[in-house]
C-alpha cells in the first residue's frame, strides 16, 4: 500500500514543474501539438522538421503580436487514449492557447472530442477521415489538410476519363481504407454508371499477405485497381505485382502514393503510370513554394516530404489564427479562424466558415521513374476548394452545434 | 485450375518465412520455457543488419553472404542477451522472463531508428531470384519457389539436428523435463545458451529472407511476434513439424479465405487457434504437459491478511492519496485517475494470475467490454452515468463467462493463448462491426455527468471505487473460495482428490477477473470520454500482464504497486522524451535483473530475511508495511 505515497510525489513534482512554467507565460503564446513521432517516424519526423522550420519563422518576424511562439511537442504512440492524456496534461498543466497536430483519423477523432468536450481550440493537420469536418466535425475543431473526399474527387476527375470499365480495389481494412473505397466508388459510379466493380481485397493495415492479394486480384481480371494501401504494405504489393505482372497492360489509380513518404522507399521498382495524390517537391515552380524549399533545404540540408508542408502550414496557419484573433480565448480563435485566407507553399488557402475544412489542395500526376526514382510527372496542383460537395450538401452532413 | 495451384503455391510460400520464424520460438519455449516475446525483435534486427550487409556488398555472394552474416551476427547479440540476463531469472517465477524479453522489443524498437532511420527501406532483390516462372499463363515469383524450397529443407535439417545428434537428444529430453536432465548432469546453462541461440538464428533468418519482398521497418516486430505465437501453438509448443503443419495450415486458409471473405485476414489465424485448441487442448502435435512441479517460492512466503497495524497504514496510505485534490492540478488528478483504474485493471488480473494461476494474455478483452458496454447504455439507451457504471461491466462479465468456460478447460500457455484470441476475436468484432462499434473511429462523446465532471470528483470516484475492488478482491483470497482456488493453482491432482471442482472453481474466478477488469474499462470509458477497439487490443493485455509482474505475481497485492510505477512511469516518459521505449524497456529490464520477484515480491523477501534474523516479538512492530502484501 506504499503505492498511495506515490500518487503524492507524482503529483508534488507535476505541481511545481506546472507552478514554474506559468510564471514566466506572459510574454509568450503556447502552442501544444501531438502526433504519433514514435509510431510513425517516416512521416512525423520531417512533419516536425517543417512546424520548427514554421516557429523559428515566426519568431523571427516578430512572433504573434510581439509575443513569442512555443510549441509543446507530444507523442501519442499511435493511441486515442494516450492522445487524450497529452492533450489534458497540454491544456490542463501547460495551460496552451490551442491543440494542433495528430496524423491516425481516430486519434485525430479523439481529439477532437475532447476539444468539443473542454472547448478548447484544435486545428487536426492531417488526420483524412471526412468525419473529422462532417458527420462528427464540431465547432471546435478545424482540418488542414484535404479530406478523404477531396482527394478521392481529385482521383475520379483523372479515373472517369480512362475507358477501363471492369474495376478491382485493395485497402487496408480500417476505417480510412473502408471510406476512401466507398467515397471513390460513389463519385466513379456517378459520372460512369457503366463500371463494374469486379473484386475488392481488404488485406489488414500494416499485415498484408501481398502474394495471395496480387494473385487474388490478378484472377478478377480488372481493367483497372484501386489501390489505397501505403507504406510498408505498399512496398510489398508493388514488388509482389511486379514480379507477378498484376500491373501489365492495366491502369492503376493510387491515393497518396506520390508523396514522397511512400514512394521514396519504392526507388527503381516504382511502378510506372499510376495516377496518384502527391506532392512533386521538384517540379513545383511558384514563388512561394521556392521560398519554403529553399529555407528548408538550407535549415535541414534535406528535401522535404509533404509531411514538412503540413506541419509548416499547420504552424503558419495557427498562427495567422492567433495573430488575426489577438487573443487566445477560444471562442474569438474560431471567429478568426472561419473564412481565414492564409498564404501557404502551395498558394493561397482559406478556412471554409461552413465545415471548418481548409482548402488545401495535392497534386495529381503520374507516377515514372528517373534516375532509379520514383518521381511524379505530369502533375498538375488541384485546389481543394474544387473538390467539395455544394454547401447544401455540406450542411446535411454536419451536426448542427 | 492453374490459378489454384498458384495461389496454393503462393500459400506455401508465406508459409516458410512464418514457418523459420514459428520453428525458432518453439525450440526455445519448449526447452527453456522462456516465452520470447523478443522474438519478433530478433527478427527485425536480422532484416536491417541483413538490409546493410547486402547494401553493401555487391553480388550474389554479397546477398547470400549477407543474409547468414545477419542471422549469424544477431545469434550472437542472442547469445550475449541469453547469457547477461535471462541466466539470471530462469528460476524467477513462472512468465517473468517474459517481462525481461517484452523490456527488450521495446527498447530495440527505438533503437532501430535511431541506428537506421525512420525511412521504410528497400532490400535488393535476391540475385537469380528476380523473375517470375510462368505456370499456364499465371506468374510466380522465383524466389516464392527458393522460399518453398527452403522451408522443408530447414525442417529437415532440424529434424536431422533433433534425432541423429547428441545436442539434438539433449534438447528433446529437456523438452519433456528439464529437472531430469539437470538431475542427471547435463550442463543446463550451455544447453539453454546454445538453444537460445539456434532459436534466434532462425529468427533473424526469417526476418534476413524478408527483405528481396518486404520493406524494412521498425514495425516488423509487432507485425509478426503475435502470428507466430499462434503458430506454435496451434502445431503444439516444442514441436518442429506441428509449427510447419500450423504454418502451412494458416497460410493456406489465408490464402484461399480471401478469395471468398477479403476481409478475413485480420482475425484468421485467431479463429483457427481458438477452433484447434477447444478440439484438441495441446495443439495439433502438441502432447499434454506433465503436471508441472511448483517452484519453491510460493511455498516459502505463505499469504496472510494484513494485521491490524498494516490496515490503519494502507488507510491512511489511501487517506493520503484521497488528499491529492488538495495539492494537485487539474493534470494530476487526471492522471491519478487514470493510474487508478489501471490498479483495478491490473488486481483483476493479478487475481486470476497469482490466487488461480491462469495467466491470461488476452484481459484487455474484459476491460474493453466494460467501457464498450458504457458506451452502449450511454450513447444508444441515453441512460444516467451512475446506471451505465452499475451496468456496463456486465458486459465484460458476460464475456468472461463465455469465454471463461472454454478457457479454462486448458491450463498454462495454452490457456493463456486461447483468452488471447478471445480477445482478438473480440477486438475484431469492435474492428469491423461499423454500424454498431463506429469502428476504429471508435464511440466518441461519453463524457461524465456533472456530479462527477471535475477532475476531483472523478478522481475520488476512480480512487474510492479501486480502494474497494482491491479490498474484495483480497477478502476473496483469505475466503473459502480463495483457498480452494490456490488449490487448484498448487496442485490440481491434490484438490481434485478433496473434492474441490477445479474447472467450475477456476471459472467463477475468471468471471470475477473479467466483471473486475469491465469496472475498470467503465470507468476508462468515462475518463476519456471515447471508447476504441484499442481498449480491447493486445498492448493493452500486455501492459497488464507486465504490470502484475512488475508488482510481484507471488504477492497478495502487488499489482496495486506495479500499476502505479508503470503507469505512473509511461506517462511520464511519453510526455518528456520520444525515446520513451528505450527508457521505459531500460527500466524493466533492470527491474527485472534486480527485482526478479517483481517490486513487492523482492521488499517482501527482504522484511522476511530481517524477521527471520530477528526476534519474534519485535519482528511484528519493526517490518514495513510491504511484507503484508
Amino acid at each position: 500500500m506504499r503505492a498511495k505515497n506515490f500518487f503524492v510525489g507524482a503529483a508534488f513534482g507535476l505541481l511545481a514543474s506546472g507552478m514554474a512554467s506559468s510564471a514566466m507565460a506572459q510574454a509568450e503564446i503556447k502552442i501544444g501539438e501531438i502526433n504519433s513521432y514514435s509510431l510513425l517516424p517516416a512521416f512525423t519526423e520531417p512533419y516536425r522538421k517543417g512546424w520548427q522550420l514554421a516557429v523559428e519563422e515566426i519568431n523571427a518576424g516578430g512572433g504573434i503580436n510581439g509575443k513569442k511562439l512555443v510549441v509543446i511537442s507530444k507523442d501519442d504512440g499511435g493511441k486515442p487514449a494516450d492522445a487524450q492524456t497529452a492533450a489534458n496534461e497540454l491544456v490542463s498543466s501547460e495551460g496552451v492557447a490551442m491543440l494542433t497536430g495528430t496524423f491516425l483519423s481516430n486519434i485525430g477523432l479523439a481529439v477532437s472530442d475532447f476539444a468539443n468536450q473542454k472547448k478548447v481550440f484544435f486545428l487536426a493537420a492531417e488526420p483524412l477521415t471526412d468525419a473529422v469536418t462532417w458527420s462528427k466535425g464540431n465547432k471546435y475543431t478545424f482540418r488542414l489538410r484535404p479530406s478523404n473526399y477531396m482527394q478521392a474527387a481529385m482521383l475520379v476527375e483523372a479515373a472517369s476519363k480512362l475507358p477501363a470499365k471492369r474495376w478491382a480495389t485493395i485497402a487496408p481494412n480500417y476505417e480510412y481504407g473502408q471510406s476512401a473505397v466507398a467515397v471513390f466508388k460513389k463519385l466513379m459510379s456517378e459520372k460512369r454508371p457503366d463500371i463494374q466493380w469486379v473484386d475488392e481485397q481488404w488485406p489488414p493495415q500494416g499485415k498484408i499477405d501481398a502474394g495471395p492479394v496480387v494473385q487474388a486480384v490478378a484472377q478478377a481480371n480488372p481493367e483497372a485497381i484501386l489501390n489505397v494501401t501505403f507504406g510498408a504494405d505498399l512496398v510489398k504489393l508493388v514488388r509482389e505485382g511486379n514480379t507477378r505482372g498484376l500491373f501489365k497492360g492495366r491502369e492503376v489509380v493510387s491515393f497518396l502514393t506520390g508523396e514522397p513518404e511512400y514512394l521514396d522507399p519504392l526507388k527503381d521498382e516504382t511502378p510506372e503510370g499510376w495516377i496518384v495524390t502527391g506532392y512533386p517537391w521538384y517540379s513545383i515552380k511558384t514563388p512561394e513554394h521556392d521560398a519554403f524549399l529553399k529555407a528548408y533545404q538550407a535549415k535541414y540540408n534535406d528535401y522535404p516530404r509533404l509531411g514538412s508542408i503540413v506541419g509548416y502550414q499547420t504552424m503558419k496557419s495557427a498562427a495567422a489564427i492567433l495573430a488575426k484573433a489577438g487573443s487566445t480565448d477560444p471562442e474569438k480563435l474560431i471567429t478568426a479562424a472561419e473564412g481565414l485566407s492564409v498564404g501557404s507553399p502551395f498558394g493561397e488557402i482559406t478556412f471554409r466558415k461552413i465545415d471548418h475544412q481548409s482548402t488545401l489542395g495535392a497534386y495529381v500526376g503520374k507516377t515514372s521513374v528517373k534516375d532509379g526514382k520514383g518521381i511524379m510527372v505530369d502533375s498538375s496542383y488541384k485546389k481543394g476548394s474544387d473538390y467539395l460537395p455544394s454547401d447544401a450538401e455540406v450542411e446535411k452532413l454536419r451536426p448542427k452545434d | 485450375m492453374a490459378f489454384y495451384v498458384v495461389q496454393f503455391l503462393t500459400g506455401l510460400a508465406s508459409a516458410a518465412s512464418l514457418f523459420l520464424v514459428a520453428s525458432g520460438l518453439s525450440i526455445i519455449f519448449g526447452v527453456t520455457r522462456i516465452v520470447n516475446f523478443a522474438h519478433g525483435a530478433f527478427y527485425m534486427i536480422g532484416a536491417y543488419i541483413a538490409f546493410t550487409l547486402t547494401d553493401r556488398f555487391a553480388g550474389a555472394f554479397g546477398f547470400w553472404g549477407g543474409i547468414v552474416a545477419a542471422a549469424l551476427t544477431v545469434a550472437l547479440i542472442g547469445v550475449l542477451v541469453e547469457m547477461v540476463l535471462l541466466r539470471r531469472i530462469y528460476h524467477a517465477p513462472e512468465l517473468f522472463q517474459l517481462l525481461a524479453t517484452f523490456g527488450l522489443t521495446l527498447m530495440v524498437e527505438d533503437l532501430v531508428v535511431l541506428i537506421w532511420g525512420p525511412d521504410d527501406l528497400l532490400g535488393r532483390r535476391a540475385p537469380g531470384f528476380k523473375g517470375a516462372v510462368d505456370f499456364f499463363g499465371q506468374n510466380i515469383p522465383s524466389y516464392d519457389l527458393f522460399l518453398i524450397v527452403l522451408g522443408p529443407v530447414v525442417l529437415g535439417i532440424l529434424w536431422l539436428l533433433f534425432q541423429r545428434t547428441r545436442w539434438g537428444v539433449l534438447v528433446r529430453a529437456a523438452t519433456q523435463d528439464r529437472d531430469m536432465v539437470s538431475a542427471l548432469g547435463v550442463n543446463q546453462k550451455w544447453l539453454f545458451t546454445s538453444v537460445f541461440a539456434v532459436g534466434v538464428f532462425l529468427a533473424a533468418l526469417g526476418g534476413a529472407l524478408q527483405i528481396p519482398r518486404d520493406a524494412v521497418h521498425h514495425a516488423m516486430d509487432l507485425r509478426i511476434i503475435v502470428e507466430v505465437f499462434v503458430v506454435v501453438v496451434i502445431g503444439g509448443l516444442g514441436s518442429i513439424v506441428g509449427a510447419f503443419v500450423a504454418a502451412v495450415l494458416v497460410s493456406e486458409l489465408n490464402a484461399f479465405g480471401i478469395l471468398i471473405f477479403p476481409k478475413i485476414s485480420i482475425i484468421l489465424v485467431f479463429l483457427v487457434m481458438a477452433a484447434v485448441l477447444i478440439v484438441r487442448p495441446w495443439g495439433l502435435f502438441g502432447r499434454p504437459e506433465a503436471p508441472a512441479r511448483k517452484t519453491p517460492g510460493l511455498t516459502v512466503n505463505p499469504w496472510r491478511p494484513l494485521t491490524s497495524n498494516e490496515r490503519l497504514a494502507a488507510l491512511a496510505a489511501l487517506v493520503v492519496a484521497a488528499m491529492l485534490p488538495l495539492l494537485a492540478g487539474n493534470y494530476a488528478l487526471t492522471v491519478g485517475s487514470e493510474i487508478a483504474i489501471f490498479v483495478i485493471f491490473a488486481v483483476s488480473l493479478h487475481f486470476l494470475m497469482s490466487v488461480g494461476g491462469l495467466a491470461s494474455f488476452g484481459h484487455a478483452a474484459y476491460f474493453g467490454l466494460g467501457a464498450y458496454g458504457v458506451a452502449f447504455l450511454a450513447k444508444m439507451a441515453g441512460l444516467p452515468m451512475i446506471v451505465c457504471l452499475l451496468v456496463g461491466p456486465l458486459l465484460g462479465c458476460l464475456g468472461a463467462a463465455v469465454f471463461g468456460f472454454f478457457a479454462v478447460q486448458l491450463s498454462g500457455v495454452y490457456f493463456a493463448m486461447l483468452t488471447l484470441a478471445f480477445a482478438q476475436i473480440v477486438w475484431s468484432i469492435a474492428f469491423q462491426w461499423v454500424s454498431v462499434t463506429g469502428g476504429d473511429n471508435g464511440i466518441l462523446g461519453i463524457w461524465p455527468e456533472k456530479w462527477a465532471a471535475s477532475p476531483s470528483h472523478f478522481y475520488w470516484l476512480a480512487l474510492g471505487v479501486a480502494a474497494i475492488v482491491t479490498v474484495a478482491l483480497r477478502i476473496a483470497v483469505f475466503s473459502p473460495f480463495g483457498y480452494a482456488l490456490r488449490a487448484t493453482r498448487d496442485s490440481a491432482l491434490r484438490s481434485e482428490a478433496i473434492g474441490i471442482n477445479a474447472k467450475r472453481i477456476q471459472w467463477t474466478a475468471f468471471v470475477i477477473a473479467g466483471t473486475t477488469a469491465g469496472i475498470g474499462g467503465a470507468l476508462f470509458a468515462y475518463l476519456k470520454g471515447s471508447v476504441f477497439p484499442d481498449n480491447l487490443g493486445i498492448s493493452l493485455s500486455v501492459d497488464a500482464l507486465v504490470m502484475v509482474l512488475l508488482g510481484g505475481v507471488e504477492t497478495v497485492s502487488g499489482a496495486v504497486v506495479g500499476a502505479i510505477v508503470y503507469k505512473a512511469l509511461n506517462i511520464w516518459l511519453v510526455s518528456q522524451t520520444d525515446l520513451s521505449k528505450l527508457v521505459l524497456g531500460g527500466f524493466i529490464v533492470l527491474i527485472v535483473v534486480v527485482f526478479p520477484k517483481g517490486i513487492v515480491g523482492m521488499l517482501e523477501m527482504l522484511a522476511q530475511r530481517r524477521r527471520n534474523a530477528s526476534p519474534p516479538g519485535s519482528a511484528l512492530l519493526a517490518k514495513p508495511i510491504e511484507s503484508a502484501e
